[in-house]
């Protein structure tokens, strides 16, 4: 599905990623847990093509393409999810003109006939119910107004509705509280399947009792420094970070 | 060397021709009289002008224009094209400034007592003789003064007391696309009474090259009437348009404008509402929409003369290529204005490097006891926004489009009724920069 190969990426000239190896298999869930600072945030973008993160060296193949050839979106109509750890509010725009107009756009991409209104109506209020989301939020611009829950649960809406084959999730956990943790968890849950693998960014080892992950990597200092079974997230949670943090480095 | 006797402007030769062949009240023609004499004392405004500063009319001025011949042809397509699909209207069509029975849709009758008519037809009105060119706020606005002297027709809308007119009414402007330049000068006065209600839609298109739309809107809104009125200009990239706005608000009234402007090479709207007595209320909002070397410039006078007034203004601006937008306005809070409550709001995006936009909110207090608040902002596209709708598949281009299209629409919030709202919204959508990018995806 994914396999990243010392990858090394800048960002306003000072090297984030340094050297990082990454092998994702079709079906695995995967959990990046590191220190904040530490640069998981930038394999994020790195992998979404984020415009003001440069790659020096190292290659990132996705389903057999070289993945940093994409722009952008063409790296979602892949297959490829971003779950953002700061959703983007956009005025004006409703929900779910937004998403019908993404889910168009991968329908299109793939060639396949485009949902009208009411079919996509339809799936968005199945899709909606899932991630235990108000119809009203699909009326509302995109994130405007939202809590910090409801801007994550809309992530999770957007997975759900886009189906991508990988699903790289930033911090999707932080800051909610356990009620919309569960909600979230339950939505990476069902989309939790034999062809899509999911990568899970996080700081906490609080969602990964909720979605057990099948391999654990520890992240310091830009790249892998450990990997391990779903247990080494409660060993770091028990012990924390320090261990792997390069002496002098920032917290 | 002989003196240099400058040649008046055509228009101002041509008047007392067009005066005689006139059969008309005496109040109108002496009305006329004095509008072209102000309109040559006031000339062709230049850039040295204060309020035309930043927009030229010099290919106005230079044009040889004469006032339109009745009767040009009418393009179907065109009018077609100014009818909103499923909106339930009083229709009347104007060509040229000519009210044309032969192409105005039947749209059904009209409350009772309500009159929606040429203006040529209404000019035995003691409520025409008595509105008609009288809103105080005009002197200066040359090409107001030369409307005056020249409109053949317009629209007379009319509205009684306690009467509501459930259905927009639709003044159709259609111009002609000319072989020559020409001058066509509608004239629209709107009089509502007493505890009435209208709503009033003017769309313009169809004035090409060298065809001058010199509009003027005259409005009294009565005692705790209401009239919301609300302007499409779509005419061809090439058209001038100048238009005048003059609202005049009664005790407890409420003015609601929504200016669009899409079309003209030079587009300049000037729209004035005076508080004539308290417990008013205004919404001014604008849309403008530029590319190319379109000039879109709007200039608003909201005036705060009694106490217990409120005024709200929001004008965006979308200025793509080599476009340049002007917003200009000015809202005045006299001595005796207090418990004024007024914001002014004017945003812009900016699409390319060569497009300009001149801002100027001006607040002028002269109350102590007010609430009064002003700005302007000038911006790119969200890259974030950008990242983030193109992360969901969306291409740049429509993902473009798509925060344009966000960014203009809260402009269209106050309309009502919601169909009329939802139509003037699928006519936009379709004339912002990237609609087809959008469409395509």
């Amino acid at each position: 599905m994914l396999t990243i190969k010392n990858l090394h990426a800048t960002a306003g000239g000072a090297e984030i990623l340094k050297g990082l190896d990454l092998e994702v298999k079709p079906g695995e869930v995967h959990a990046i847990m590191g220190p904040n600072g530490s640069g998981k945030s930038t394999l994020a973008h790195v992998l979404a093509g984020k415009s003001g993160y440069e790659v020096t060296d190292g290659t990132v193949t996705f389903e057999g393409k070289n993945l940093l050839d994409l722009e952008v979106e063409d790296r979602a109509r892949a297959g490829l999810f971003l779950g953002f750890q700061y959703p983007v509010e956009i005025p004006g725009v409703a929900n779910n003109y937004f998403l019908r107009s993404a889910l168009n756009a991968l329908r299109k991409s793939r060639g396949e006939e485009e949902l009208d209104a009411m079919d996509f109506l339809q799936l968005i209020k199945q899709k909606a119910a899932l991630v235990e989301m108000d119809p009203k939020f699909l009326t509302r611009p995109v994130n405007v107004g939202f809590s910090g829950g409801e801007k994550k649960r809309n992530e999770i809406l957007q997975m759900a509705v886009l189906e991508p084959k990988l699903a790289v999730l930033d911090e999707t956990d932080s800051g909610l509280d356990i009620d919309a943790l569960r909600v979230v968890s339950k939505g990476i849950e069902s989309l939790r399947g034999p062809e899509r693998s999911i990568i899970l960014i996080t700081h906490y080892q609080r969602l990964l009792d909720y979605v057990v992950p099948d391999v654990v990597h520890v992240f310091a200092d830009g790249r892998i420094v450990k990997s391990g079974g779903k247990e080494l997230a409660l060993e770091l949670e028990k012990h924390g970070y320090a261990a792997f943090e390069p002496s002098g480095a920032k917290a | 060397m002989s003196p240099v006797v400058a040649r008046p402007h055509p228009l101002v030769e041509q008047f007392a021709a067009v005066q005689a062949q006139r059969s008309e009240p005496a109040w109108l023609k002496a009305r006329r009289q004095a509008a072209l004499e102000r309109f040559q004392s006031l000339g062709f405004p230049t850039k040295r002008d204060e309020a035309w500063k930043y927009t030229s009319v010099a290919p106005i001025a230079k044009a040889d224009l004469t006032p339109a011949d009745p009767g040009h042809a009418v393009d179907a397509q065109a009018l077609d094209a100014l009818r909103a699909p499923g909106l339930e209207t009083h229709e009347i069509v104007l060509v040229d400034g000519v009210f044309r029975p032969e192409v105005t849709r039947d749209t059904g009758p009209l409350p009772d007592g309500v009159l929606v008519q040429s203006l040529a037809g209404a000019l035995e009105s003691g409520v025409v003789e008595k509105h008609l060119e009288s809103h105080p706020d005009r002197d200066d606005l040359a090409f107001a003064a030369l409307n005056a002297a020249y409109f053949a027709d317009g629209v007379f809308v009319f509205v009684p007391k306690n009467v509501t007119v459930e259905k927009p009414v639709h003044i159709v402007h259609l111009g002609s696309r000319p072989e020559r330049p020409q001058l066509q000068a509608p004239r629209i006065l709107i009089v509502a009474e007493t505890s009435a209600r209208v709503q009033v839609l003017e769309s313009y298109g169809a004035s090409g090259e060298g065809g001058l739309t010199d509009a003027v809107t005259e409005v009294f809104v009565g005692a705790n009437a209401r009239v919301d009125h609300v302007k499409l200009q779509l005419e061809d990239e090439q058209a001038w348009h100048v238009a005048a706005i003059l609202a005049s608000i009664d005790r407890d009234g409420t003015f609601d404008s929504h200016s669009i402007s899409i079309g003209g090479a030079i587009a300049r709207n000037d729209i004035r509402v005076r508080f004539e007595q308290p417990g008013g209320s205004t919404t001014l909002n604008g849309l403008f929409v530029v590319h190319g070397e379109q000039l879109a410039d709007h200039h608003t006078v909201v005036d705060h003369r009694v106490p217990h007034c409120t005024s709200r203004e929001l004008y965006k601006g979308v200025l793509d290529e080599k476009g340049h937008g002007v917003f200009d306005g000015k809202v005045w809070v006299r001595p005796q204005a207090q418990k004024t409550d007024s914001v002014q709001t004017n945003k812009n995006l900016v699409l390319s490097k060569d497009a300009v936009i001149d801002t100027k909110p001006q607040l002028e207090i002269y109350a102590d006891d007010v609430r009064c608040a002003h700005g302007a902002t000038i911006g790119q596209i969200d890259e974030d926004a950008l990242y983030y709708l193109r992360a969901r598949g969306i291409g740049e281009s429509a993902a473009r489009s798509l925060l344009t299209r966000g960014f203009a629409t809260d402009v269209l919030d106050g309309i009502e009724p919601e169909p009329l709202r939802a139509a003037i919204q699928a006519w936009l959508v379709d004339k912002l920069p990237g609609a087809k990018e959008l469409e395509a995806e």
